[in-house]
C-alpha cells in the first residue's frame, strides 16, 4: 500500500469538505474493496475520508411498509436485525451471505452500492425490491442509480445516506457462489412487490445487475417456480470468465430464478 | 504412563505454542539492522532482457542496494541443480538446461525473479522495485502441455533440449506387454489429464539471511523441510560458503507439502546479497509470489491401455505419459514422474506385464516438482480410473473386478521394480464397504433421484511407496543423495531426554509422536522428552521430511539409537545393582532386576552415568547415542477409499456426502495425528478432483495467481470423513511403520472422479470437475435435468 492520509468525517458537510481539500481523496465505507485495492497498489488515493462514523448514516428502522437502512450500516448489523428478519428475511439472509464474518463486520450497504461490483449481493435486493437510494444530493430509483459495471449515478462528492426498501409480499434470494472467491457467480432476487413481480440478477450481467422482464410477466399470471425456469435469458448479456461461461451463467439465471421464487413461497 | 506410548491418542505438545500465538516462524525472526528484500519478477512468460536501469530506484529513500543476475554470476554463484540424474531409453542423460538463480539475459516464466531490491523497510523496497526499469523483448511462449511436443513448437531451451524434450524415459518390458495385449480377451483404453496444482502452504516461503564479517559465517533462517540438504546444496553447488561457514535453521514452518524441499533462487540471492550489501535481509513472499514461484505439482497427460484375459484377470498395462517440468528442472523434478510414478503403476494388482513411457518436457511455466504424493497420486489415479472404466465397460462390479485382481501373496514383486510389503487388500475393501453401508446404497440412490439429484459411488484402492530407499538402490537409479535418516538421543543427568532428529516437522506433529516412541521405551512421561530438529548447528546431518518418510525412516533411526541407550542403561543398572545386565527390565521409569524386588529409578541410573563414580569396567561416562538408519526397502502404505456424492443437475454442483478411508499404515503411533493427516490429504485430493485448477492463458500469463481465482478446498466443501485402519506392520523397519502423510492425497482423486462419472453416466470428466464442466456433461447426456 502506498502511504495515504486517513481522515474521519463527523458530518456529511465535513466529509465533502475533507474530500475537496484532498488532492486525490476517496470516500471510505467499510473498505472491503477500496483497502484491498490499495494494498495491491492498484489504487493510491492521497486521502481516505471515513464516512462510517457520521451519525446520520447509522441505524435501521422498520416502519409500516418500509425498511430504512443507514448507509454506514454493516452487513452483520443487517444480517442480525430481528426487526428486518420479521418482515423481510430474504434481506437478512442476503446480508448474512456476504463474504465472511470479517467482511460482514466491516462492509457497509452504502459502500457496496456505491462500488456496484457486478458480483455484489445488495444490488440484486435493491433492484428487485425497487428500493430508493437517498444521497447527500437527492434520491434515485435502482434503474437510475446502477449505470454499468462499477458505475453509478453518484457524483464524486455525493454520499449515499440511506436506502429505503418497501416491504414486499414475498421475496427470495438464491445465490450460486464462485467456488474460489465466494462472490456471486450468479444470484437471483425474486420479489412480489406492490408493483408486481420483480426479478433481479447479479453476478452475471455484463452491465451489472439487471431485471428479467419476461420472467416478471410470467410470474404476474402464475407465481411459481415453473413459470420462470422455462424462461431463458440470452448469453449475449452475460459475463464470461474462467469460472463460468456466458452460456452457463445464462442457464443458472433460469435455474436460480426458479429456486428463488420457490424460496419466496 | 501407558497411555502416552505407541498407539495413544495423545494431544499435541506443539499446540500450546501454536494455539497461543507463540509459534516462531521465519517472519517472526529479526535481528539488529534487519533490512527487507523485494524481488522484481518477470511479467512475461518468455522474453529477452534488453536492459535493466536501477539508477532511479537506487537513489530512493531507504534503499541499501540492488542485486541483479550478472552480479551473481560475477560472484561465482552456481546454477541450480536437479539432484536426480535419469537416462532416456536410448541411454542418453536427461537434458538439463542451465538454471541461474536470476538469469540476466532471458526470462522463461511469469514470476521468475530478475532483480532484488533491499531497503530499510519493506514499503521502501516495494516503492523502489516499482521504479526499476527493465526493458524486455517479448518472445513467443508455450505453456500448454498438449502442444509442447508438437513439431515447430516454441522451444524453451533450444540449445540444450531441442523440441522441449528433457528425457524420453521408459520402464518395464515393452515386448512382453505388447504380447499381453496381442493375446488379450479385452482391452480398455483411457486418456487422462493430471491437473497442475499449486501447493499453497499456509505460510508463504520466507528467508532471513545474514552474514557475520567477524566470523566470515552465514546464517539462513528459512522455510525448509530439510535444512541440512539446503546447506549442502548451497555449499556444494551454489558456492555460498563451505558447510561449516553456513548455518541453516528451519524454525516453525507452516506447511510444505513438498514445496519447501527445494532450494529456490530467493534464498540463494538473499544470502549472496547479505554479504555483498553487509546487512541482514528478510524476504517474505506475498501470496501471489508464492503462486508464481513455489514449485507446482502434477501436470501430466497420459494414454493408458489395460489388457484383461477372458477371466477378467489383468494381463498388461501400457502407459504413455507426457510430464511437464516447467521452465527449469527443479531439485527432484526428474524422479517424480519417473521413479516415483511408473514404479507404482501396478497398483494393488497382480499385473504381470507393465510398460511405461514418460516424456519429460520443458514449458514456459513455473517449475514442477514433488507435491504431496509426488508421482504416486498420478499413478494411483491412472490405474484406479482405468480399472473402474474397465469394470463398467465389461459389465462387472468394480469391487469384484478389484478383488479378482488384488495381490494376495506377499512380499510381491511387481514388473516395475517394487517389492510390496505385506498387507491385506481384501480386508481394506471389505471394511470400507461396511463403513459406507454399501447395502443401503441403492435406497440412498433412489432417495436422491426422488429429490432430483444424481448420486454416484466410486472406489479407489491405492498403494504408494514411502521412505524412498535404500540409499544404494536409489543411487543406482540416479539419486544424488542418500535417503537414510539420523538420530541422536541425549539422556540428561536428571533423566530427561533430548532427541535430535534429521526429520523436520512442519505440521507432522513430530514433537508429540516422536516423544511417544521414546516415552514408551523407558516408561517415561512424554513431557520429559524434547524433540529438537531443524537447525544445522544443533542437529547432526539429516535428510529432512518428505515422501512420508519421518515415521518409517526418521523414527527408525531414533529407535536404533534408543536400542543403544537401552543397552547401556541396562549395563549401568546391572553394575549398580550387582546383577547381570541381561536380567534388567525397564518399565514405568524404573530399572528392575527380573524376579527380584531390586530396582533403581531411571534418574538414579542416569545420574550415575554422569557422576561416573561407579562405572562398569571399560564403559565411558555419559548416556548419549547416535544412529543412522538406511531402510532395506521402501514401505508400502495402501488403502481403499470410497466416495459417495450427489450432483445438482441444475447447477452442476457436486456435494460429497460420504467419504470412507480405510488404510494400512502399518504401526500407528498416534491415531489422532494419523487421522488428521488423512483428513488433510483427502481434502487436498478432493481439491484436485473438484476445485483446484491452475491455468495459463495464451500469452503465458498465470491467470490463477490468487485465492480469488485458485480454489483451495475449504471446510464447507468437505464432508465428515470416516477413517479407519488395519495395522499390518512392515518387516522392513523396527517399528513396522509404513507412512501416512500423503495417502489421502494419493487415493482421493480417483475415488471422487469414479463416483462423479458413475453419477453422470460418463466415461470421464477432467479435473478439476468444476460445476460448469459437470453441468456441460449433464447437458450432453440429459438436457432435461439440467434445466431444473
Amino acid at each position: 500500500m502506498y502511504a495515504t492520509n486517513y481522515q474521519r468525517a463527523t458530518s456529511l458537510d465535513d466529509a465533502v469538505a475533507k474530500l475537496n481539500a484532498a488532492e486525490d481523496g476517496k470516500f471510505l465505507g467499510g473498505g472491503q474493496t477500496l483497502l484491498a485495492t490499495m494494498k495491491q497498489r492498484l489504487a493510491a488515493p492521497s486521502a481516505v475520508v471515513d464516512l462510517t462514523k457520521i451519525p446520520e448514516l447509522k441505524g435501521i428502522g422498520v416502519d409500516g411498509g418500509t425498511i430504512t437502512i443507514g448507509a454506514a450500516t454493516t452487513h452483520a448489523a443487517v444480517a442480525g436485525s430481528k426487526e428486518i428478519a420479521a418482515v423481510l428475511p430474504a434481506l437478512t439472509g442476503l446480508a448474512g451471505s456476504i463474504g465472511d464474518p470479517a467482511v460482514r463486520n466491516m462492509g457497509t450497504i452504502g459502500g457496496s452500492l456505491a462500488n456496484n461490483d457486478p458480483a455484489a449481493d445488495y444490488p440484486a435486493a435493491v433492484m428487485a425490491l425497487n428500493a430508493t437510494i437517498h444521497t447527500s444530493k437527492g434520491s434515485y430509483s435502482p434503474e437510475e442509480f446502477f449505470t454499468g459495471l462499477f458505475e453509478t449515478a453518484l457524483d464524486e462528492d455525493e454520499i449515499i445516506t440511506k436506502v429505503v426498501f418497501p416491504v414486499p409480499q414475498k421475496a427470495g434470494y438464491e445465490k450460486f457462489r464462485n467456488p474460489a472467491s465466494r462472490y456471486a457467480l450468479c444470484a437471483v432476487f425474486a420479489a412480489l412487490t406492490s408493483d408486481g413481480p420483480r426479478i433481479a440478477v447479479t453476478g452475471s450481467g455484463n452491465e451489472g445487475v439487471f431485471r428479467v422482464s419476461e420472467m416478471e410477466s410470467a410470474l404476474g399470471s402464475n407465481w411459481s417456480a415453473d413459470a420462470v425456469t422455462g424462461v431463458t435469458v440470452s448469453p449475449d448479456q452475460m459475463l464470461s470468465d474462467m469460472h463460468g461461461s456466458a452460456e452457463y451463467r445464462a442457464s443458472l439465471v433460469s435455474v436460480l430464478a426458479g429456486r428463488a421464487v420457490k424460496k419466496a413461497g | 504412563m501407558g497411555n502416552e506410548g505407541i498407539g495413544a491418542r495423545v494431544l499435541r505438545k506443539e499446540d500450546k505454542r501454536f494455539i497461543t500465538g507463540k509459534g516462531r516462524y521465519t517472519d517472526d525472526i529479526t535481528e539488529r539492522g534487519i533490512t527487507h528484500g523485494v524481488f522484481v519478477r518477470s511479467p512475461h512468460a518468455h522474453a529477452r532482457i534488453t536492459s535493466i536501469d536501477t539508477a532511479k530506484a537506487a537513489s530512493m529513500p531507504g534503499v541499501i542496494g540492488i542485486v541483479g543476475g550478472q552480479e551473481l554470476i560475477d560472484g561465482g554463484v552456481g546454477n541450480l541443480i536437479c539432484g536426480w540424474m535419469i537416462h532416456g531409453k536410448d541411454g542418453s542423460p536427461m537434458k538439463m538446461a542451465a538454471y541461474p538463480a536470476m538469469d540476466p539475459a532471458v526470462v522463461r516464466h511469469v514470476g521468475q525473479p530478475v532483480v532484488l531490491v533491499v531497503a530499510e523497510t519493506k514499503a521502501q523496497a516495494t516503492d523502489a522495485a516499482g521504479e526499476i526499469e527493465i526493458v524486455y523483448e517479448e518472445l513467443p511462449s508455450i505453456t500448454q502441455l498438449s502442444k509442447v511436443l508438437e513439431p515447430g513448437a516454441v522451444e524453451v531451451h533450444p540449445e540444450t533440449a531441442p523440441g522441449n524434450l528433457i528425457c524420453d524415459w521408459q520402464l518395464g518390458d515393452e515386448a512382453a506387454t505388447e504380447a499381453a495385449f496381442a493375446s488379450a480377451a479385452h482391452v480398455v483404453e483411457l486418456e487422462l489429464e493430471q491437473n497442475r496444482l499449486v501447493p499453497n502452504a499456509i505460510e508463504p516461503r520466507a528467508a532471513v539471511a545474514s552474514y557475520d564479517t567477524g566470523e566470515d559465517h552465514y546464517t539462513l533462517n528459512t522455510t525448509s523441510q530439510n535444512p541440512h540438504v539446503a546447506r549442502l546444496v548451497l555449499s556444494a553447488f551454489y558456492n555460498i560458503a563451505p558447510e561449516h561457514k553456513l548455518r541453516v535453521i528451519a524454525p516453525d514452518v507452516g506447511g510444505g507439502f513438498g514445496s519447501k524441499i527445494y532450494i529456490y533462487p530467493e534464498e540463494i540471492v538473499c544470502l549472496f546479497a547479505s554479504k555483498k550489501l553487509g546487512v541482514p535481509i528478510k524476504w517474505v513472499a506475498e501470496r501471489t509470489e508464492s503462486f508464481m514461484s513455489d514449485a507446482h505439482g502434477r501436470d501430466h497427460i497420459s494414454k493408458a491401455r489395460l489388457a484383461l484375459d477372458s477371466d477378467l484377470k489383468f494381463t498388461g498395462l501400457k502407459v504413455d505419459t507426457i510430464a511437464n517440468l516447467g521452465a527449469y528442472m527443479s531439485l527432484f523434478s526428474s524422479c517424480v514422474p519417473t521413479y516415483l510414478y511408473a514404479t507404482l503403476l501396478s497398483g494393488q494388482y497382480a499385473l504381470p506385464n507393465i510398460y511405461a513411457n514418460v516424456k519429460l518436457v520443458y514449458s514456459h511455466t513455473v517449475p514442477v516438482d514433488a507435491y504431496r504424493g509426488a508421482g504416486r497420486p498420478e499413478a494411483a489415479f491412472l490405474i484406479e480410473r482405468i480399472v473402474e472404466v474397465a469394470a463398467r465397460k465389461l459389465g462387472v462390479s468394480p469391487v469384484e473386478l478389484r478383488k479378482k485382481n488384488y495381490v494376495r501373496d506377499f512380499p510381491y514383486q511387481t514388473p516395475v521394480l517394487m517389492n510390496y510389503d505385506p498387507s491385506d487388500f481384501i480386508t481394506l475393501m471389505d471394511k470400507a464397504l461396511a463403513h459406507i453401508d454399501i447395502d443401503g446404497y441403492a435406497a440412498r440412490k433412489a432417495d436422491s433421484e426422488r429429490r432430483g439429484k444424481l448420486r454416484g459411488i466410486g472406489y479407489s484402492s491405492y498403494i504408494e511407496a514411502c521412505g524412498i530407499a535404500p540409499s544404494q538402490a536409489v543411487g543406482s537409479l540416479g539419486a544424488g543423495v542418500g535417503l537414510w535418516e539420523s538420530a541422536e538421543v541425549r539422556v540428561n543427568p536428571v533423566g530427561t531426554i533430548e532427541v535430535l532428529t534429521g526429520s523436520h516437522s512442519h505440521g507432522q506433529s513430530h514433537e508429540t509422536t516422536f516423544a511417544q516412541v521414546v516415552a514408551q521405551r523407558f516408561g517415561l512421561p512424554i513431557e520429559n522428552v524434547n524433540i529438537i530438529h531443524g537447525d544445522t548447528d544443533k542437529v547432526q546431518f539429516g535428510m529432512g521430511t518428505y515422501g512420508s518418510r519421518s515415521g518409517p525412516v526418521g523414527l527408525s533411526a531414533i529407535s536404533k539409537a534408543l536400542d543403544k541407550v537401552e543397552a547401556k542403561a541396562k549395563k549401568l543398572a546391572g553394575h549398580l545393582m550387582e546383577a547381570d545386565e541381561k536380567d534388567i527390565v525397564i518399565e514405568n521409569g524404573e530399572l528392575k532386576v527380573a524376579g527380584t524386588d531390586k530396582k533403581i529409578a531411571w534418574h538414579e541410573m542416569t545420574l550415575g552415568a554422569y557422576t561416573a563414580h561407579n562405572m562398569p569396567e571399560g564403559v565411558e561416562p555419559g548416556l548419549v547415542e547416535k544412529a543412522f538408519f538406511d531402510p532395506i526397502n521402501f514401505s508400502f502404505p495402501a488403502g481403499t477409499f470410497i466416495c459417495e456424492l450427489e450432483v445438482d443437475p441444475g447447477t452442476g454442483v457436486t456435494e460429497i456426502v460420504n467419504f470412507v478411508a480405510v488404510d494400512d499404515f502399518g504401526t500407528i503411533i498416534n491415531p489422532m495425528v494419523v487421522e488428521g493427516q488423512v483428513h488433510g490429504g483427502i481434502a487436498q485430493g478432493i481439491g484436485q478432483a473438484l476445485l483446484e485448477g491452475c491455468y495459463y492463458d495464451e500469452n503465458g500469463q498465470l491467470v490463477t495467481a490468487s485465492f480469488m481465482d485458485y480454489c483451495v478446498p475449504r471446510a464447507d466443501d468437505l464432508p465428515s470423513f470416516a477413517v479407519d485402519h488395519i495395522e499390518v506392520p512392515t518387516p522392513n523397519n523396527p517399528l513396522g511403520m509404513k507412512g501416512c502423510g500423503e495417502a489421502g492425497a494419493i487415493g482421493a482423486p480417483a475415488a471422487v472422479i469414479n463416483a462423479l462419472t458413475d453419477a453422470l453416466g460418463t466415461e470421464d470428466i477432467s479435473m478439476p470437475a468444476t460445476p460448469e464442466k459437470v453441468w456441460r456433461a449433464i447437458q450432453a447426456t440429459r438436457p432435461a435435468m439440467a434445466a431444473e
